[in-house]
Protein backbone atom coordinates (compact mmCIF):
# COMPACT_ATOMS: atom_id res chain seq x y z
CA UNK A 1 0.00 0.00 0.00
CA UNK A 2 2.36 2.40 1.22
CA UNK A 3 4.95 1.53 -1.60
CA UNK A 4 2.11 2.08 -4.22
CA UNK A 5 1.03 5.52 -2.76
CA UNK A 6 4.70 6.57 -3.55
CA UNK A 7 4.47 5.27 -7.04
CA UNK A 8 1.64 7.33 -7.97
CA UNK A 9 2.70 10.37 -6.13
CA UNK A 10 6.04 10.13 -8.53
CA UNK A 11 4.16 9.43 -11.64
CA UNK A 12 1.97 12.47 -10.68
CA UNK A 13 4.38 14.65 -9.69
CA UNK A 14 6.47 13.85 -13.12
CA UNK A 15 3.56 14.54 -15.23
CA UNK A 16 2.41 17.29 -13.81
CA UNK A 17 6.31 18.57 -14.54
CA UNK A 18 6.23 17.44 -17.63
CA UNK A 19 3.02 18.92 -18.87
CA UNK A 20 4.25 22.18 -17.48
CA UNK A 21 7.56 22.27 -19.26
CA UNK A 22 5.52 20.97 -22.74
CA UNK A 23 2.73 23.61 -22.48
CA UNK A 24 2.06 24.48 -26.14
CA UNK A 25 4.76 26.80 -26.55
CA UNK A 26 6.10 28.22 -29.56
CA UNK A 27 9.39 27.90 -30.53
CA UNK A 28 9.89 31.48 -30.16
CA UNK A 29 12.02 34.21 -28.82
CA UNK A 30 12.09 37.94 -27.67
CA UNK A 31 14.06 40.70 -27.86
CA UNK A 32 14.37 44.63 -27.68
CA UNK A 33 14.93 47.31 -30.46
CA UNK A 34 18.22 47.29 -31.50
CA UNK A 35 17.92 51.50 -31.07
CA UNK A 36 16.23 51.34 -28.08
CA UNK A 37 17.91 54.15 -25.78
CA UNK A 38 19.71 52.61 -22.22
CA UNK A 39 20.76 53.96 -19.37
CA UNK A 40 21.77 52.93 -15.31
CA UNK A 41 19.62 55.24 -13.94
CA UNK A 42 17.47 57.78 -16.52
CA UNK A 43 17.27 61.39 -14.83
CA UNK A 44 16.17 64.89 -15.93
CA UNK A 45 16.78 68.02 -15.94
CA UNK A 46 14.70 71.05 -15.96
CA UNK A 47 16.06 74.31 -16.63
CA UNK A 48 13.37 76.09 -15.32
CA UNK A 49 14.92 80.02 -16.23
CA UNK A 50 13.86 79.10 -19.46
CA UNK A 51 9.80 78.66 -18.50
CA UNK A 52 8.37 81.65 -16.82
CA UNK A 53 5.25 81.75 -17.75
CA UNK A 54 2.44 79.07 -18.23
CA UNK A 55 1.99 79.71 -21.85
CA UNK A 56 5.68 78.59 -22.00
CA UNK A 57 4.76 75.28 -20.16
CA UNK A 58 1.38 74.36 -21.56
CA UNK A 59 2.59 73.33 -25.48
CA UNK A 60 4.94 70.87 -23.15
CA UNK A 61 2.60 69.61 -21.20
CA UNK A 62 -0.32 68.89 -23.88
CA UNK A 63 2.40 66.99 -25.98
CA UNK A 64 3.19 64.32 -23.20
CA UNK A 65 -0.86 64.15 -22.40
CA UNK A 66 -1.56 63.70 -25.71
CA UNK A 67 0.37 60.94 -26.80
CA UNK A 68 -0.60 59.05 -23.55
CA UNK A 69 -4.55 59.97 -23.65
CA UNK A 70 -4.43 61.54 -20.79
CA UNK A 71 -8.16 62.98 -19.60
CA UNK A 72 -8.27 66.67 -19.08
CA UNK A 73 -10.92 66.69 -16.13
CA UNK A 74 -11.24 69.55 -13.65
CA UNK A 75 -11.19 70.09 -10.01
CA UNK A 76 -9.97 67.40 -7.44
CA UNK A 77 -10.71 64.28 -9.80
CA UNK A 78 -8.13 65.51 -12.23
CA UNK A 79 -5.50 63.61 -13.99
CA UNK A 80 -2.38 64.76 -14.36
CA UNK A 81 1.26 63.40 -15.69
CA UNK A 82 2.95 66.72 -15.90
CA UNK A 83 2.04 69.75 -14.27
CA UNK A 84 3.28 73.32 -13.11
CA UNK A 85 3.31 74.80 -9.88
CA UNK A 86 4.84 77.68 -7.78
CA UNK A 87 8.23 77.77 -6.17
CA UNK A 88 6.63 77.59 -2.55
CA UNK A 89 5.09 74.37 -3.83
CA UNK A 90 7.28 72.62 -5.41
CA UNK A 91 9.84 72.96 -2.58
CA UNK A 92 8.15 72.96 0.20
CA UNK A 93 10.59 72.11 2.53
CA UNK A 94 12.22 74.59 1.40
CA UNK A 95 9.98 78.22 3.02
CA UNK A 96 12.06 81.50 1.99
CA UNK A 97 10.71 84.44 2.24
CA UNK A 98 13.17 86.20 0.59
CA UNK A 99 13.32 84.67 -2.99
CA UNK A 100 13.93 86.75 -6.22
CA UNK A 101 10.94 88.19 -7.85
CA UNK A 102 11.59 86.34 -10.70
CA UNK A 103 11.75 82.93 -9.00
CA UNK A 104 9.04 83.98 -7.25
CA UNK A 105 6.57 84.69 -10.10
CA UNK A 106 8.67 81.79 -11.84
CA UNK A 107 6.57 78.08 -12.53
CA UNK A 108 7.93 74.84 -11.87
CA UNK A 109 7.27 71.36 -13.86
CA UNK A 110 6.19 68.55 -11.47
CA UNK A 111 5.86 65.08 -12.42
CA UNK A 112 7.36 61.69 -11.47
CA UNK A 113 10.56 62.06 -9.76
CA UNK A 114 11.40 58.21 -10.59
CA UNK A 115 12.80 58.25 -7.26
CA UNK A 116 16.18 55.51 -6.54
CA UNK A 117 14.22 54.46 -3.48
CA UNK A 118 10.61 55.23 -4.34
CA UNK A 119 7.96 54.76 -1.75
CA UNK A 120 5.05 53.44 -4.21
CA UNK A 121 7.18 50.86 -5.19
CA UNK A 122 7.74 49.37 -1.37
CA UNK A 123 3.44 49.55 -0.32
CA UNK A 124 2.07 48.50 -3.22
CA UNK A 125 -0.02 44.83 -2.66
CA UNK A 126 0.19 43.51 -5.82
CA UNK A 127 3.32 44.47 -7.32
CA UNK A 128 1.92 46.62 -9.98
CA UNK A 129 4.62 49.35 -10.05
CA UNK A 130 8.23 48.32 -10.24
CA UNK A 131 11.21 50.06 -10.49
CA UNK A 132 12.88 48.89 -14.28
CA UNK A 133 16.66 48.40 -15.41
CA UNK A 134 16.85 52.30 -16.59
CA UNK A 135 15.73 52.89 -13.18
CA UNK A 136 12.53 54.24 -13.51
CA UNK A 137 9.38 53.61 -11.84
CA UNK A 138 6.56 51.64 -14.17
CA UNK A 139 3.25 51.03 -13.50
CA UNK A 140 1.81 47.46 -14.90
CA UNK A 141 -2.02 48.93 -15.09
CA UNK A 142 -3.02 45.29 -15.96
CA UNK A 143 -1.93 44.91 -12.06
CA UNK A 144 -3.25 47.71 -10.69
CA UNK A 145 -6.09 47.07 -8.45
CA UNK A 146 -7.07 50.74 -7.35
CA UNK A 147 -5.99 50.53 -3.68
CA UNK A 148 -4.56 53.98 -3.96
CA UNK A 149 -1.83 53.19 -1.36
CA UNK A 150 1.13 54.84 -3.76
CA UNK A 151 -0.93 58.14 -3.58
CA UNK A 152 -0.43 58.12 0.13
CA UNK A 153 2.96 57.22 -0.23
CA UNK A 154 4.39 59.34 -2.95
CA UNK A 155 5.40 62.42 -0.99
CA UNK A 156 5.29 64.71 -4.34
CA UNK A 157 1.78 64.09 -5.39
CA UNK A 158 2.74 62.45 -8.88
CA UNK A 159 0.09 59.89 -8.83
CA UNK A 160 -3.55 60.31 -9.73
CA UNK A 161 -6.66 58.11 -9.84
CA UNK A 162 -9.04 57.21 -11.98
CA UNK A 163 -12.58 58.08 -10.04
CA UNK A 164 -14.59 57.64 -13.41
CA UNK A 165 -14.06 56.19 -17.10
CA UNK A 166 -11.40 58.53 -18.60
CA UNK A 167 -12.56 57.86 -22.13
CA UNK A 168 -14.70 60.75 -23.16
CA UNK A 169 -12.20 63.44 -21.16
CA UNK A 170 -9.90 62.65 -23.83
CA UNK A 171 -9.71 65.15 -27.02
CA UNK A 172 -8.62 62.79 -29.49
CA UNK A 173 -7.73 59.57 -28.78
CA UNK A 174 -3.98 58.30 -29.79
CA UNK A 175 -5.06 55.10 -31.40
CA UNK A 176 -1.28 53.77 -30.72
CA UNK A 177 -1.40 53.73 -27.20
CA UNK A 178 -3.94 52.71 -24.64
CA UNK A 179 -6.11 54.47 -22.34
CA UNK A 180 -6.74 53.47 -18.75
CA UNK A 181 -9.72 52.53 -17.32
CA UNK A 182 -11.97 53.60 -14.11
CA UNK A 183 -10.24 52.56 -10.71
CA UNK A 184 -6.83 52.78 -11.35
CA UNK A 185 -4.00 55.10 -10.76
CA UNK A 186 -1.71 56.90 -13.31
CA UNK A 187 1.12 58.65 -13.87
CA UNK A 188 4.61 59.91 -15.91
CA UNK A 189 6.30 56.81 -16.93
CA UNK A 190 9.48 59.03 -18.50
CA UNK A 191 8.04 57.33 -21.57
CA UNK A 192 9.19 53.70 -21.44
CA UNK A 193 7.65 52.80 -24.55
CA UNK A 194 9.36 55.73 -26.50
CA UNK A 195 12.97 55.07 -24.71
CA UNK A 196 12.74 51.53 -25.95
CA UNK A 197 12.20 52.24 -29.96
CA UNK A 198 15.04 54.77 -29.73
CA UNK A 199 13.18 58.00 -29.08
CA UNK A 200 13.31 60.71 -25.98
CA UNK A 201 10.72 61.50 -23.81
CA UNK A 202 7.83 63.80 -25.27
CA UNK A 203 8.36 66.42 -22.89
CA UNK A 204 12.00 66.73 -23.64
CA UNK A 205 11.28 66.54 -27.91
CA UNK A 206 8.72 69.22 -27.15
CA UNK A 207 10.55 71.83 -25.21
CA UNK A 208 13.26 73.15 -27.66
CA UNK A 209 16.32 71.81 -25.11
CA UNK A 210 15.25 73.32 -21.61
CA UNK A 211 14.25 70.01 -20.42
CA UNK A 212 17.35 67.77 -20.35
CA UNK A 213 17.27 64.00 -20.16
CA UNK A 214 20.11 61.29 -20.05
CA UNK A 215 22.04 58.77 -17.99
CA UNK A 216 22.82 59.78 -14.55
CA UNK A 217 26.10 57.24 -14.16
CA UNK A 218 27.45 58.31 -17.20
CA UNK A 219 30.30 61.42 -16.69
CA UNK A 220 29.70 62.18 -20.12
CA UNK A 221 25.81 62.78 -20.53
CA UNK A 222 23.99 65.63 -21.24
CA UNK A 223 22.51 65.66 -17.76
CA UNK A 224 25.84 65.24 -16.09
CA UNK A 225 27.27 68.19 -17.76
CA UNK A 226 25.08 70.43 -17.53
CA UNK A 227 24.72 69.50 -13.65
CA UNK A 228 28.36 70.19 -13.54
CA UNK A 229 28.03 73.58 -14.84
CA UNK A 230 24.66 74.58 -13.03
CA UNK A 231 23.29 74.81 -9.55
CA UNK A 232 20.34 72.66 -9.47
CA UNK A 233 17.53 71.29 -6.64
CA UNK A 234 15.70 68.62 -6.40
CA UNK A 235 12.47 68.51 -4.77
CA UNK A 236 12.23 67.19 -0.86
CA UNK A 237 15.82 65.64 -1.27
CA UNK A 238 15.71 65.29 2.97
CA UNK A 239 13.02 62.36 3.01
CA UNK A 240 15.79 59.94 1.89
CA UNK A 241 13.81 58.99 -1.86
CA UNK A 242 16.54 60.06 -4.17
CA UNK A 243 14.35 62.00 -7.05
CA UNK A 244 15.62 61.55 -10.58
CA UNK A 245 14.27 65.03 -11.17
CA UNK A 246 16.57 67.75 -11.18
CA UNK A 247 15.50 71.71 -11.70
CA UNK A 248 18.25 74.25 -12.31
CA UNK A 249 17.12 77.66 -10.30
CA UNK B 1 -32.91 -6.83 -2.84
CA UNK B 2 -35.29 -4.81 -0.79
CA UNK B 3 -37.89 -3.24 -2.83
CA UNK B 4 -35.64 -4.00 -6.08
CA UNK B 5 -38.87 -2.69 -8.35
CA UNK B 6 -38.82 0.68 -7.43
CA UNK B 7 -34.50 0.94 -6.63
CA UNK B 8 -33.81 -0.40 -9.86
CA UNK B 9 -35.78 1.63 -12.58
CA UNK B 10 -35.24 4.67 -10.19
CA UNK B 11 -31.57 4.34 -10.40
CA UNK B 12 -31.55 3.59 -14.21
CA UNK B 13 -34.20 6.96 -14.46
CA UNK B 14 -31.19 9.02 -12.28
CA UNK B 15 -28.09 7.94 -14.31
CA UNK B 16 -30.24 8.56 -17.91
CA UNK B 17 -31.01 11.75 -16.19
CA UNK B 18 -27.43 12.42 -15.10
CA UNK B 19 -25.86 12.05 -18.32
CA UNK B 20 -28.74 14.15 -20.36
CA UNK B 21 -26.42 16.65 -21.44
CA UNK B 22 -23.91 14.23 -22.86
CA UNK B 23 -27.36 12.30 -24.86
CA UNK B 24 -28.43 15.35 -26.75
CA UNK B 25 -25.09 16.43 -27.63
CA UNK B 26 -24.21 13.55 -29.44
CA UNK B 27 -27.65 12.93 -31.06
CA UNK B 28 -27.91 16.66 -32.23
CA UNK B 29 -27.07 18.78 -34.89
CA UNK B 30 -23.07 18.87 -35.78
CA UNK B 31 -21.60 21.55 -34.23
CA UNK B 32 -20.53 24.71 -36.24
CA UNK B 33 -17.80 26.80 -36.33
CA UNK B 34 -18.63 30.88 -36.13
CA UNK B 35 -17.85 32.28 -39.29
CA UNK B 36 -14.96 35.26 -39.06
CA UNK B 37 -14.00 38.02 -41.12
CA UNK B 38 -10.31 37.61 -42.13
CA UNK B 39 -8.18 40.28 -43.09
CA UNK B 40 -7.79 40.81 -46.74
CA UNK B 41 -5.07 43.76 -47.02
CA UNK B 42 -1.78 43.45 -46.51
CA UNK B 43 -0.14 45.84 -43.38
CA UNK B 44 3.48 47.14 -43.21
CA UNK B 45 5.27 45.45 -40.03
CA UNK B 46 9.24 46.11 -40.20
CA UNK B 47 9.26 47.41 -43.36
CA UNK B 48 7.90 44.27 -44.92
CA UNK B 49 4.18 43.48 -46.28
CA UNK B 50 2.62 40.86 -44.59
CA UNK B 51 -0.61 39.08 -44.93
CA UNK B 52 -0.19 35.91 -42.63
CA UNK B 53 -0.59 35.70 -39.19
CA UNK B 54 1.82 35.90 -36.70
CA UNK B 55 1.60 32.17 -36.37
CA UNK B 56 0.57 29.23 -37.84
CA UNK B 57 -3.95 29.66 -37.70
CA UNK B 58 -4.62 26.82 -35.58
CA UNK B 59 -1.71 27.37 -32.78
CA UNK B 60 -2.77 31.04 -32.87
CA UNK B 61 -6.88 30.24 -32.04
CA UNK B 62 -5.96 27.99 -29.74
CA UNK B 63 -3.19 29.61 -27.83
CA UNK B 64 -3.37 33.49 -28.55
CA UNK B 65 -4.55 34.49 -25.07
CA UNK B 66 -1.25 32.96 -23.58
CA UNK B 67 0.87 34.86 -26.12
CA UNK B 68 -0.59 37.96 -25.25
CA UNK B 69 -0.70 37.85 -21.83
CA UNK B 70 3.48 36.99 -22.27
CA UNK B 71 3.88 39.67 -25.12
CA UNK B 72 2.44 42.09 -22.19
CA UNK B 73 4.73 40.70 -19.39
CA UNK B 74 7.94 41.00 -21.61
CA UNK B 75 6.99 44.64 -23.16
CA UNK B 76 6.24 45.61 -19.54
CA UNK B 77 8.60 43.74 -17.03
CA UNK B 78 11.34 43.25 -19.54
CA UNK B 79 11.99 45.78 -22.00
CA UNK B 80 11.34 43.22 -24.46
CA UNK B 81 8.68 44.74 -27.53
CA UNK B 82 9.72 42.63 -30.25
CA UNK B 83 8.47 38.76 -30.51
CA UNK B 84 10.25 36.60 -32.97
CA UNK B 85 7.92 34.11 -34.71
CA UNK B 86 8.97 30.43 -35.49
CA UNK B 87 9.67 31.49 -38.75
CA UNK B 88 11.81 33.80 -38.00
CA UNK B 89 9.52 37.33 -38.58
CA UNK B 90 9.90 39.81 -36.05
CA UNK B 91 6.53 41.36 -34.94
CA UNK B 92 6.11 44.76 -32.03
CA UNK B 93 4.73 42.97 -28.86
CA UNK B 94 1.69 45.11 -29.11
CA UNK B 95 -2.01 44.41 -28.95
CA UNK B 96 -3.39 47.67 -30.42
CA UNK B 97 -0.23 48.26 -32.81
CA UNK B 98 0.21 44.42 -34.53
CA UNK B 99 -2.99 42.33 -33.76
CA UNK B 100 -5.34 45.21 -34.52
CA UNK B 101 -4.04 46.71 -37.51
CA UNK B 102 -4.62 43.70 -39.01
CA UNK B 103 -7.67 42.43 -37.56
CA UNK B 104 -9.29 45.90 -38.26
CA UNK B 105 -12.43 44.05 -38.07
CA UNK B 106 -13.19 43.44 -34.20
CA UNK B 107 -16.73 43.25 -34.11
CA UNK B 108 -16.73 40.12 -36.84
CA UNK B 109 -13.76 38.88 -35.66
CA UNK B 110 -12.13 38.65 -31.67
CA UNK B 111 -15.99 39.41 -30.58
CA UNK B 112 -17.69 37.26 -32.70
CA UNK B 113 -15.20 34.32 -31.81
CA UNK B 114 -15.35 35.28 -28.19
CA UNK B 115 -19.16 35.88 -27.94
CA UNK B 116 -19.79 32.40 -29.09
CA UNK B 117 -16.65 30.96 -26.27
CA UNK B 118 -18.68 33.45 -23.55
CA UNK B 119 -15.32 35.20 -23.02
CA UNK B 120 -15.17 38.78 -23.03
CA UNK B 121 -11.73 39.77 -22.37
CA UNK B 122 -11.40 43.46 -20.27
CA UNK B 123 -8.70 44.42 -22.23
CA UNK B 124 -10.88 47.03 -24.36
CA UNK B 125 -11.27 48.84 -21.45
CA UNK B 126 -8.18 50.77 -21.79
CA UNK B 127 -6.46 49.15 -25.21
CA UNK B 128 -8.21 51.30 -28.11
CA UNK B 129 -10.63 49.34 -30.56
CA UNK B 130 -9.66 49.80 -34.53
CA UNK B 131 -11.16 52.07 -36.07
CA UNK B 132 -12.79 49.62 -38.79
CA UNK B 133 -15.53 48.82 -35.98
CA UNK B 134 -17.39 52.14 -36.69
C1 LIG C 1 -0.25 40.40 -40.74
C2 LIG C 1 -1.63 40.46 -40.31
C3 LIG C 1 -2.02 39.78 -39.00
C4 LIG C 1 -1.57 40.08 -37.73
C5 LIG C 1 -0.54 41.14 -37.33
C6 LIG C 1 -2.28 39.23 -36.83
N1 LIG C 1 -3.12 38.40 -37.53
FE1 LIG C 1 -4.28 36.93 -36.75
N2 LIG C 1 -4.74 36.28 -38.60
C7 LIG C 1 -4.40 36.92 -39.77
C8 LIG C 1 -4.90 36.12 -40.89
C9 LIG C 1 -4.76 36.49 -42.36
C10 LIG C 1 -5.54 34.99 -40.31
C11 LIG C 1 -6.19 33.83 -41.06
C12 LIG C 1 -5.30 32.62 -41.03
C13 LIG C 1 -4.00 32.82 -41.77
O1 LIG C 1 -4.02 33.08 -42.96
O2 LIG C 1 -2.94 32.75 -41.12
C14 LIG C 1 -5.42 35.12 -38.88
C15 LIG C 1 -5.92 34.20 -37.95
C16 LIG C 1 -6.00 34.43 -36.59
C17 LIG C 1 -6.68 33.57 -35.64
C18 LIG C 1 -7.36 32.25 -35.93
C19 LIG C 1 -8.74 32.44 -36.44
C20 LIG C 1 -9.41 31.15 -36.76
O3 LIG C 1 -10.12 31.15 -37.76
O4 LIG C 1 -9.24 30.17 -36.04
C21 LIG C 1 -6.58 34.18 -34.41
C22 LIG C 1 -7.15 33.69 -33.11
C23 LIG C 1 -5.81 35.38 -34.60
N3 LIG C 1 -5.48 35.50 -35.92
C24 LIG C 1 -5.48 36.25 -33.59
C25 LIG C 1 -4.49 37.22 -33.71
C26 LIG C 1 -3.89 37.91 -32.60
C27 LIG C 1 -4.30 37.73 -31.14
C28 LIG C 1 -2.93 38.72 -33.10
C29 LIG C 1 -1.94 39.59 -32.32
C30 LIG C 1 -1.13 38.90 -31.38
C31 LIG C 1 -2.95 38.57 -34.56
N4 LIG C 1 -3.90 37.64 -34.88
C32 LIG C 1 -2.14 39.27 -35.43
C33 LIG C 1 -3.67 38.09 -39.90
C34 LIG C 1 -2.98 38.71 -38.86
C1 LIG D 1 -11.23 31.18 -33.09
C2 LIG D 1 -11.89 31.86 -32.00
C3 LIG D 1 -11.18 33.11 -31.42
C4 LIG D 1 -10.79 34.23 -32.09
C5 LIG D 1 -10.92 34.52 -33.58
C6 LIG D 1 -10.22 35.11 -31.11
N1 LIG D 1 -10.28 34.52 -29.87
FE1 LIG D 1 -9.51 35.30 -28.15
N2 LIG D 1 -10.16 33.67 -27.12
C7 LIG D 1 -10.81 32.58 -27.66
C8 LIG D 1 -11.15 31.64 -26.60
C9 LIG D 1 -11.87 30.32 -26.78
C10 LIG D 1 -10.67 32.21 -25.39
C11 LIG D 1 -10.79 31.66 -23.96
C12 LIG D 1 -9.64 30.79 -23.62
C13 LIG D 1 -9.63 30.39 -22.17
O1 LIG D 1 -10.47 30.84 -21.39
O2 LIG D 1 -8.74 29.60 -21.85
C14 LIG D 1 -10.04 33.47 -25.76
C15 LIG D 1 -9.42 34.30 -24.86
C16 LIG D 1 -8.82 35.50 -25.19
C17 LIG D 1 -8.13 36.34 -24.26
C18 LIG D 1 -7.93 36.07 -22.77
C19 LIG D 1 -9.14 36.49 -22.02
C20 LIG D 1 -9.01 36.34 -20.54
O3 LIG D 1 -9.87 36.90 -19.86
O4 LIG D 1 -8.08 35.68 -20.08
C21 LIG D 1 -7.69 37.43 -24.95
C22 LIG D 1 -6.90 38.60 -24.39
C23 LIG D 1 -8.10 37.27 -26.32
N3 LIG D 1 -8.79 36.08 -26.44
C24 LIG D 1 -7.83 38.18 -27.32
C25 LIG D 1 -8.24 38.04 -28.63
C26 LIG D 1 -8.06 39.03 -29.65
C27 LIG D 1 -7.41 40.39 -29.45
C28 LIG D 1 -8.61 38.54 -30.80
C29 LIG D 1 -8.72 39.21 -32.15
C30 LIG D 1 -7.48 39.68 -32.75
C31 LIG D 1 -9.11 37.22 -30.49
N4 LIG D 1 -8.88 36.96 -29.17
C32 LIG D 1 -9.70 36.37 -31.41
C33 LIG D 1 -11.12 32.40 -28.99
C34 LIG D 1 -10.86 33.30 -30.01
C1 LIG E 1 -6.21 49.28 -16.96
C2 LIG E 1 -5.96 49.48 -18.35
C3 LIG E 1 -5.54 48.26 -19.19
C4 LIG E 1 -6.21 47.05 -19.35
C5 LIG E 1 -7.55 46.65 -18.76
C6 LIG E 1 -5.40 46.25 -20.23
N1 LIG E 1 -4.28 46.95 -20.58
FE1 LIG E 1 -2.70 46.22 -21.67
N2 LIG E 1 -1.72 47.98 -21.38
C7 LIG E 1 -2.19 49.09 -20.72
C8 LIG E 1 -1.19 50.11 -20.73
C9 LIG E 1 -1.36 51.54 -20.15
C10 LIG E 1 -0.07 49.58 -21.39
C11 LIG E 1 1.29 50.25 -21.55
C12 LIG E 1 1.62 50.58 -22.95
C13 LIG E 1 3.08 50.79 -23.12
O1 LIG E 1 3.82 51.07 -22.17
O2 LIG E 1 3.48 50.67 -24.27
C14 LIG E 1 -0.44 48.24 -21.80
C15 LIG E 1 0.40 47.38 -22.52
C16 LIG E 1 0.03 46.14 -23.01
C17 LIG E 1 0.85 45.31 -23.89
C18 LIG E 1 2.24 45.61 -24.39
C19 LIG E 1 2.45 46.83 -25.19
C20 LIG E 1 1.37 47.31 -26.13
O3 LIG E 1 1.52 48.42 -26.66
O4 LIG E 1 0.38 46.61 -26.38
C21 LIG E 1 0.11 44.19 -24.17
C22 LIG E 1 0.51 43.02 -25.08
C23 LIG E 1 -1.15 44.31 -23.47
N3 LIG E 1 -1.16 45.50 -22.78
C24 LIG E 1 -2.16 43.36 -23.52
C25 LIG E 1 -3.33 43.46 -22.82
C26 LIG E 1 -4.34 42.42 -22.83
C27 LIG E 1 -4.25 41.12 -23.61
C28 LIG E 1 -5.35 42.86 -22.02
C29 LIG E 1 -6.65 42.14 -21.68
C30 LIG E 1 -6.52 40.80 -21.14
C31 LIG E 1 -4.97 44.17 -21.49
N4 LIG E 1 -3.73 44.50 -22.00
C32 LIG E 1 -5.73 44.96 -20.64
C33 LIG E 1 -3.42 49.22 -20.12
C34 LIG E 1 -4.34 48.19 -19.98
Amino acid sequence: MKASRRYFLKVAGLSTFAMAAGAAKADAAYEGYSEGLKAKRWAMVIDTRRFQKPEDMLPIIEACHKVHNVPSIKGPKEIKWIWDDTFEHAFANDPNPMLPEDVEERRFFLLCNHCTNPSCVRVCPPGATYKTEGGLVAIDYHRCVGCRFCMAACPYGSRSFNFKDPRPFVKEINPAYPTRMRGVVEKCTFCAERLEKGLMPACVEASNGAIMFGDLNDPNSIVRRVLAKNFSMRRKPDLGTDPGVYYII
Amino acid sequence: MYNAKFVIPGAIIFVGLFTAPFWTNVFSAKHEAVKLELPQKPVTFFGEERTQCIEPREWMAANHMEMLIEWRDKALRENKRIYVATDGRKWETSLQNTCMACHTNKAEFCDKCHTANSVSPYCWDCHVEPQGNK
